[in-house]
């Protein structure tokens, strides 16, 4: 079985909440007490001579990296969605080359 | 894309539909699938096909479910006696008896008072845009009809603005939006800056903009130059943050212009050819150093010559202008100072600057020539500030600051019917001072509505309430801009039964059959779209249907083509068929023709006096990712992102008050309080405070004077009516003062409307206090003597 994991190409993450509300449709969690995935937010705050002000979302222990949607050839709901367009899963082999292209400056990857 | 927009799958019918309003948001048109299961939206996904969204969605479309599938939303019309307005007395109506009822309150009016005492309120952004005119002029025969903000303070002075100036429709950045293939097209290129000026896209998708377009961007190489009071967060991410003072933001443009035009940075054969007025504006510009802005301003002077130099020397680079030019009193003046930096620059209509368009096409145009229904004697007494503003009076609608005058005076005549059309004005979105219109509005014989919600404003004031439908379950077209720059059209698909709920040109079409039947020919929202389509294309709406989106031909360079003005010539829709960096119409307006700085009616420059007891700079209005001003509260995953209403305090300043975040804080200044959360975060300056806009809570008592806690964190409770600049538009809804106080008890700022006494001063001045020798670029030294 393949294996899978999730990318956040976080630099250009805006914290507009769809991939919370996406994740929420897609797996019906409606409780508001729950989360498939969920942003933190650190800053703005002077760091050096910069403003540093990033979100990184977090998928929780209910995520399970839309395997459904992937084996059907499509996207999880929370990247399909994502209005910055900087969110992926992919295969764990895949990882490292993905990382190489997006480079520095903000990038996360989970297996939750 | 491809053909067709229904498909089955399993037990559920796919819909293909773009998205529009109710619930509430701009034309942005967003591509979307609509999963139907037994008559019931399921789930909506994006439509990876759709050439601007991409596949990519908000959370509110995201949360469509759960507006659709809501209990409370209003499914059937209902009265209620006028006794009991403010209490929960509804009662269930059918259609008939609820069109019997308008029609036979509408005749009352006109055969009473005349059509003019009928005045309609509209709000912003919502398919009530292009149809609450026409139920104005083609239903109800009245010319009194505006958007309801205090100096008309949204996209209205900037189009004004734009068709003085530019003789043309909105600009708007080039962001590939009228190619198939978008940002690969080989015409298209991509601008090297782009300044955001008082305009948060990312949150707002302004007009229809695709707010997150600036991140593509942004992924192929254009940087930022930010002008906003506020670090945003694609401002912590720009070249250049002018984090300004709110208000200030003609001395911006007036120094960057005088760094543009005085280092010699222009582009000589653009203005030679096409500006007209650069020779006096660079006169008149060489006063305004950065060193001068910098006083005035706040933003340090290398920071304004920093940003300046790298616009003008960086071609192509584009410029968005955002409200923040609407809801200040020298809007025109910074909306002027904005359209001439990138006019000299010479990035209008090139690839990678601002897309020009010839205004009004399309339903933008059908919409106001449906004044042609009123009598033109009643026109003639349109209440848009004739004497004061002539400027105001050229435009489409009557005049808000007047119109609350004329409720309250009942001068120049009695409005004796409000007609709220999908908006809620009373929520602080539009009313300055609300319950002085509280008051006023109360005093009409008949007030009715149509929304999706029962709201503060519909339980305070109505009578009557007929059921809006979302837009899942109707067929419409949706337009980015309404018509004034418009890079497709897209169809709204009904994919749900809308029981007796009904959609806005619906019920244009059914209260127009009873009362002006001549101007709604048509059956079905089908006919009327099939007619609007037939004046510029010659396909059906079946066939925008079928194809989803029909993105429109656009070419660069237009004003050398002859594709700018009516009569097919070529330069600009103005009186000298150039720009028009000096104007050579407001002289008549009674305006000066060069762009100017007027220092904010309430300021501690101003106001010295007042400064000492209120001391903060207040802004308001700043957009969420998961509202549309008013709308959604009641939406369980969109408020359970941003549960409370938000003051954002610098931590410096916060300390100082012993406030910490999450604490609640009341707000205040002369005219009124408001109590909201603090949140405490660098990204306002210390001498700064942003106040959240729109707030009601769905939740608490509906009735009077509770009205879901519609007074207890109205932040336009601390914005003056009638503080508007010589043109009528623009107000200080983003530029008072005010102070903040940690408090314990969130329902602090709740008052009883009907104790709001309002000030005795309404007319369109300034607060003078004998501080005009002292800012040398008042209003006053341009028109002495008023
Ligand atoms: S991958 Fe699927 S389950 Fe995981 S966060 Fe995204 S939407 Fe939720
Ligand atoms: S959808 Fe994308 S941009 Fe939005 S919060 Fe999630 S990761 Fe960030
Ligand atoms: S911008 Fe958001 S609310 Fe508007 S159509 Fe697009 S997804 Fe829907």
């Amino acid at each position: 079985m393949t294996q899978y994991a999730m990318i956040i190409d976080y630099k250009y993450c805006t914290g507009c909440h769809t991939c919370e509300v996406a994740c929420r449709q897609e797996k019906q969690i409606e409780s508001q007490e729950e989360w498939g995935i969920k942003f933190a937010e650190f800053g703005p705050m002077r760091q050096g001579d910069e403003w540093y002000w990033d979100y990184v979302p977090v998928p929780s222990n209910l995520c399970d990296l839309c395997v459904d949607r992937i084996e059907e050839g499509k996207k999880p709901a929370c990247a399909h969605h994502c209005l910055a367009k900087c969110m992926e899963v992919v295969s764990v082999d895949e990882v490292p080359a993905r990382l190489t292209d997006l480079g520095a400056g903000g990038v996360a990857v989970f297996m939750p | 894309m491809k053909k067709g927009y229904k498909t089955e799958q399993g037990d559920e019918v796919l819909v293909r539909t773009c998205g529009w309003s109710p619930p509430g948001d701009h034309p942005v048109g967003c591509g979307m699938i609509l999963h139907v299961k037994d008559g019931k939206l399921v789930k909506v996904e994006g439509d990876p096909e759709h050439p601007i969204s991409q596949g990519r969605l908000c959370p509110r479309c995201l949360a469509l479910t759960e507006f659709e599938n809501h209990p409370d939303r209003i499914r059937y019309p209902m009265k209620r006696a006028k006794a009991d307005r403010g209490k929960d007395k509804w009662e269930r109506i059918s259609w008939d008896e609820a069109l019997d009822i308008l029609e036979e309150e509408v005749h009352k009016i006109w055969d009473n008072y005349g059509p003019e005492s009928i005045f309609v309120s509209q709000g912003t952004g919502r398919q009530a845009s292009l149809y609450a005119p026409p139920m104005a002029n083609a239903c109800f025969k009245t010319p009194n009809i505006s958007f309801m903000m205090s100096g008309s303070s949204c996209y209205g002075p900037r189009t004004v603005v734009a068709d003085f100036l530019l003789g043309a429709g909105y600009p708007e950045l080039d962001y590939a939006q009228f190619f198939e293939q978008r940002y690969d097209d080989p015409e298209y290129e991509v601008p090297k800056y782009i300044i955001l000026w008082g305009k948060s896209p990312l949150q707002s998708n302004p007009d229809g903009f695709y707010g997150h377009s600036l991140i593509d961007l942004m992924k192929r190489g254009s940087k930022f130059i930010v002008i906003d009071p506020r670090l945003t967060w694609l401002a912590s991410r720009a070249e250049y943050h002018l984090q300004l003072r709110p208000g200030t933001d003609a001395a911006i443009g007036l120094a960057m212009l005088h760094v543009i035009l005085g280092e010699d940075l222009y582009d000589h054969e653009f203005c030679e050819n096409w500006v007209f007025g650069v020779d006096e504006l660079a006169e008149h510009v060489k006063q305004f150093t950065p060193e001068w802005a910098e006083e005035i301003t706040w933003v340090p002077a290398d920071v304004i010559r920093g940003a300046a130099r790298a616009f003008a020397t960086n071609a192509p680079s584009s410029i968005m202008w955002g409200l923040a030019f609407d809801t200040q009193q020298n809007g025109a003046q910074a909306g002027q100072a904005m359209l001439a930096i990138a006019s000299v620059c010479g990035y209008m209509d090139v690839p990678g600057g601002i897309i020009l368009a010839l205004p009004s096409s399309f339903m933008g145009r059908w919409r106001f020539e449906t004044s042609q229904y009123v009598d033109p004697e009643v026109f003639a007494k349109r209440i848009d500030a004739k004497e004061d503003h002539p400027a105001y009076a050229t435009g489409p609608m009557c005049h808000p600051d007047s119109i609350l005058t004329a409720l309250e005076t009942e001068q120049p005549y009695p409005i004796k019917m409000t007609y709220f059309y999908g908006s809620n004005p009373l929520s602080p979105t539009c009313y300055a001072e609300p319950e002085r219109w509280y008051n006023a509005l109360m005093k009409c014989d008949f007030n009715a509505a149509h929304d999706v919600f029962m709201t503060p404003t519909i339980m305070a004031l109505c009578d009557l309430v007929l059921p809006l439908a979302g837009f899942a379950a109707q067929d419409a077209v949706v337009l980015p801009h309404f018509g004034r720059n418009t890079h497709f059209l897209g169809a709204i698909n009904q994919a749900i039964d809308p029981g007796e709920c009904k959609s806005d040109i619906e019920i244009d079409m059914i209260v127009g059959k009873r009362l002006n039947p001549e101007a709604w020919p048509w059956e079905t929202a089908e006919e009327f779209f099939d007619a609007q389509i037939h004046t510029q294309y010659d396909w059906d709406f079946s066939d925008l249907r079928d194809a989803g989106v029909f993105q429109q031909k656009q070419v660069y360079r237009k004003y050398e083509k002859g594709l700018l003005r009516p009569d097919g010539e070529p330069g600009f829709n103005t009186p000298t068929g150039m720009i028009e960096v000096q104007s050579s119409i407001y002289d008549d307006f009674g305006e000066y023709d060069l762009p100017f700085f007027m220092e904010p009616a309430m300021s501690p420059y101003s106001t010295p006096e007042l400064a000492k007891e209120y001391p903060l700079v207040l802004t308001t209005g700043g957009r969420d990712f998961v509202s549309f001003h008013s709308e959604h509260r009641q939406i369980p995953s969109l408020r359970n992102c941003t549960p409370d209403p938000l003051l954002t305090i610098n931590p410096k300043t916060a300390a100082a008050l012993g406030i910490n975040d999450g604490d609640w804080v009341l707000i205040e200044n002369q005219f009124g309080k408001c109590c909201e959360r603090a949140r405490v975060s660098y990204e306002v300056a210390e001498r700064v405070v942003h106040a959240a806009h729109g707030w009601w809570f769905p939740e608490q008592d509906g009735e009077f004077p509770n009205l879901f806690g519609v007074w207890k964190s109205n932040i336009n409770r601390l914005i003056p009516m009638y503080k508007v600049g010589k043109l009528g538009y623009g107000a200080p809804y983003k530029g008072v003062l005010c102070k903040v106080t940690k408090v314990s008890d969130p329902d602090a700022a709740m008052q009883d409307p009907t104790a709001y006494v309002a000030g005795e001063d309404r007319g369109p001045n300034s607060f003078e206090d004998g501080s005009a020798e002292k800012s040398p670029y008042l209003y006053q030294n341009f028109h002495p003597g008023e």
